[in-house]
């Protein structure tokens, strides 16, 4: 068998039909692709739009253009307290979560014990329970020893749904950075808190950053597990359910464009700052 | 993206064995994990079994609406579960949820290959853009499809031009809005975990392949797929799971008859206030999520992984 004689696959068809079908299949990626872009994105841009409807209470049908609910994002009753509640709730749920599970990752990275097994298993099955087991469970015990419902009801619930996500987020980072780099400093006469501080810690900031992004926005979205474990409290979230019953203001829109805009612009900054760090 | 990684991380574990802990303290790995595993013991596993006795308990006899006394009556189980009201709704949350996330798998495997291999420097724009969706309120994205799928929305406006359906659209509400909500509120979780392990895939090893002669759909089939493997159990896991349990799609989108499980959790809990029935439901859906998982993972595990 000489290598010139046999006819190699690709080289038999013309290369134009090659180049056709290599187009055709790139594309129709490309298209589908659009496709699923828009199946996405179409609720969000829903949302914006309506968000400068005119309408009266309910905002379900399209009536005119105004500016008026963006001047006047807390005009309509209680959107902004519940705004305000979800805000401060997601800052003490990032805030202890954050470092909960922070802790956490570098136990399960750093080091080596007994019982990891049953750690890693304790942190996956948070995330493999539906929300509606993990909102009834916990609600049943703060019945049982008579917690009243409120805003730490909320917060103790949101820490113990977001550790396992941190943990995760961490692990990940800090897996993917060489031990050795610590141990080196430490070969240098470094201690290891100061090993750690300015050596792990500004490397694996970026983890943990992102970490405690993913738990305010689990916190400020959630509402399942709110739902059960609230109370009289009212979350952004719960506002919307509650309000959907009798036609959800303008302003909610507005609200819900803003943070999309805000989160957009702290995830698109994120990216450009570590980009230029890494060429810089 | 971290976030992509860590939720593909999330089943596959433990890749780098931590380090000898020569200079380290013994206890030191134990004071870490304290706090947060505390945390998770009080307020995830202890409620847990308060959820478990819950469910044994019955009525009080003369007691008021909501008061339950322990029984230990393990007949709560076979009276609930031999309850057409609530067995229906459980088949339905795993029929819906399993299309959803089939949908999901199906729309979500060549976004992320595209994402991974055809974007070029519009790579992290476009991840951005998978992301997004979450930036705006869960609630507020999906009564936004209940008025795009609804008659006088824009989706069935477009279907009637064309001549799919009638004067009543009968999209919103039925089973289809239910079931696009679901594929659409848990599509992200498909394809960050799928795009994660893409991006590890070398693209030598396809190139490889074709120099052996090897199709495009056989590199595919022989080379990406079983190596995107662990992102597509990752990602299948994270939409399965939360979208069996939700109750939200099902209440916004759909009428009673598509009542999904967590639709009767959540009215025995709040309307009923029928706790001991509430925790068992509660506790038959994720026994059965556990067995599925157990099974899924085993099967493909067994066949794909190794």
């Amino acid at each position: 068998m000489s290598p010139a004689n046999t006819p190699v696959p690709v080289a038999s068809k013309p290369p134009t039909t090659v180049r056709f079908r290599n187009w055709i299949g790139n594309n129709l990626l490309r298209i589908y692709a659009v496709l699923a872009f828009i199946y996405l994105l179409l609720p969000v841009m829903y949302t914006f739009v309506f968000s400068f409807n005119d309408s009266g209470k309910s905002n379900l049908t399209w009536v005119g253009f105004t500016w008026n609910n963006w001047a006047n994002p807390c005009a309509a009753p209680d959107v902004c307290q519940s705004v305000i509640n979800s805000i401060s709730v997601g800052l003490v749920v990032t805030l202890a979560a954050t470092l909960l599970g922070t802790l956490i990752a570098f136990a399960l990275v750093r080091h080596r014990f007994r019982g990891r097994t049953t750690t890693n298993l304790l942190i996956f099955l948070p995330m493999a329970t539906p929300e509606v087991v993990l909102g009834s469970s916990l609600l049943t015990l703060f019945l049982n020893i008579l917690v009243p419902l409120g805003f730490w009801t909320v917060v103790i619930a949101h820490i113990m749904f977001c550790i396992s996500f941190v943990v995760v987020t961490v692990k990940a980072r800090l897996s993917s950075l060489d031990a050795n780099i610590e141990q080196a400093a430490m070969d240098l006469y470094a201690s290891e808190w100061q090993a750690f501080r300015r050596i792990t810690l500004p490397l694996v900031a970026p983890g943990i950053a992102a970490a405690g992004l993913l738990a305010f926005s689990l916190s400020f979205d959630d509402f399942i597990i709110t739902n059960f474990n609230s109370g009289q409290f009212t979350t952004f979230p719960k506002f919307i359910y509650v309000a959907d019953k009798r036609g959800i203001p303008a302003q909610a829109y507005v609200i819900a464009s803003a943070m999309f805009f805000i989160a957009l612009a702290i995830v698109l900054i994120g990216q450009f700052a570590g980009r230029r760090r890494k060429e810089g | 993206m971290a976030i992509a990684q860590a939720i593909g991380d999330t089943i596959e574990d433990q890749r780098t064995p931590p380090p000898d802990p020569k200079k380290r303290g013994r206890f030191t790995p134990y004071l870490l994990l304290l706090p947060g595993m505390l945390w998770l013991a009080i307020f995830f596993a202890v409620p847990l079994v308060f959820l478990f006795s819950t469910s044994l308990q019955t009525p009080v006899a003369g007691g008021e609406v909501g008061e339950f006394e322990q029984t230990f009556n393990f007949g709560n189980y076979v009276d609930t579960l031999t309850d057409e009201y609530y067995y229906v709704p459980l088949f339905r949350s795993f029929i819906y949820s399993g299309i959803a996330t089939i949908l999901a798998l199906l729309i979500g495997y060549p976004l992320a290959y595209m994402i991974a291999f055809k974007s070029g420097r519009w790579r992290n724009l476009l991840l951005v853009m998978v992301i997004a969706p979450f930036f705006v309120s869960f609630l507020l994205r999906t009564i936004a499809w209940r008025q795009i799928l609804a008659d006088e929305g824009v989706v069935v406006g477009a279907l009637r031009v064309v001549g799919l359906v009638g004067e009543t659209g009968g999209i919103y509400p039925s089973a289809l809005a239910v079931i696009t909500g679901l594929t659409y509120n848990f599509l992200p979780f498909m394809t960050l975990p799928i795009y994660a392990s893409l991006e590890r895939v070398d693209p030598r090893l396809i190139e490889a392949g074709s120099d052996l002669y090897a199709k495009p759909f056989t590199g595919f089939r022989k080379i990406t797929w079983p190596l995107s493997m662990p992102g597509v159990v990752a990602g299948t896991l994270l939409t399965f799971i939360p979208a069996a349990g939700d109750y939200v799609n099902a209440e916004l989108l759909g009428t009673g008859k598509n009542s999904m499980i967590g639709n009767r959790i959540q009215y025995e809990f709040f309307n009923v206030r029928d706790y001991p029935t509430m925790a068992v439901l509660s506790f038959v859906l994720m026994a059965c999520i556990f067995v599925m998982v157990l099974v899924y993972v085993r099967r493909v595990g067994s066949k794909d992984l190794v």
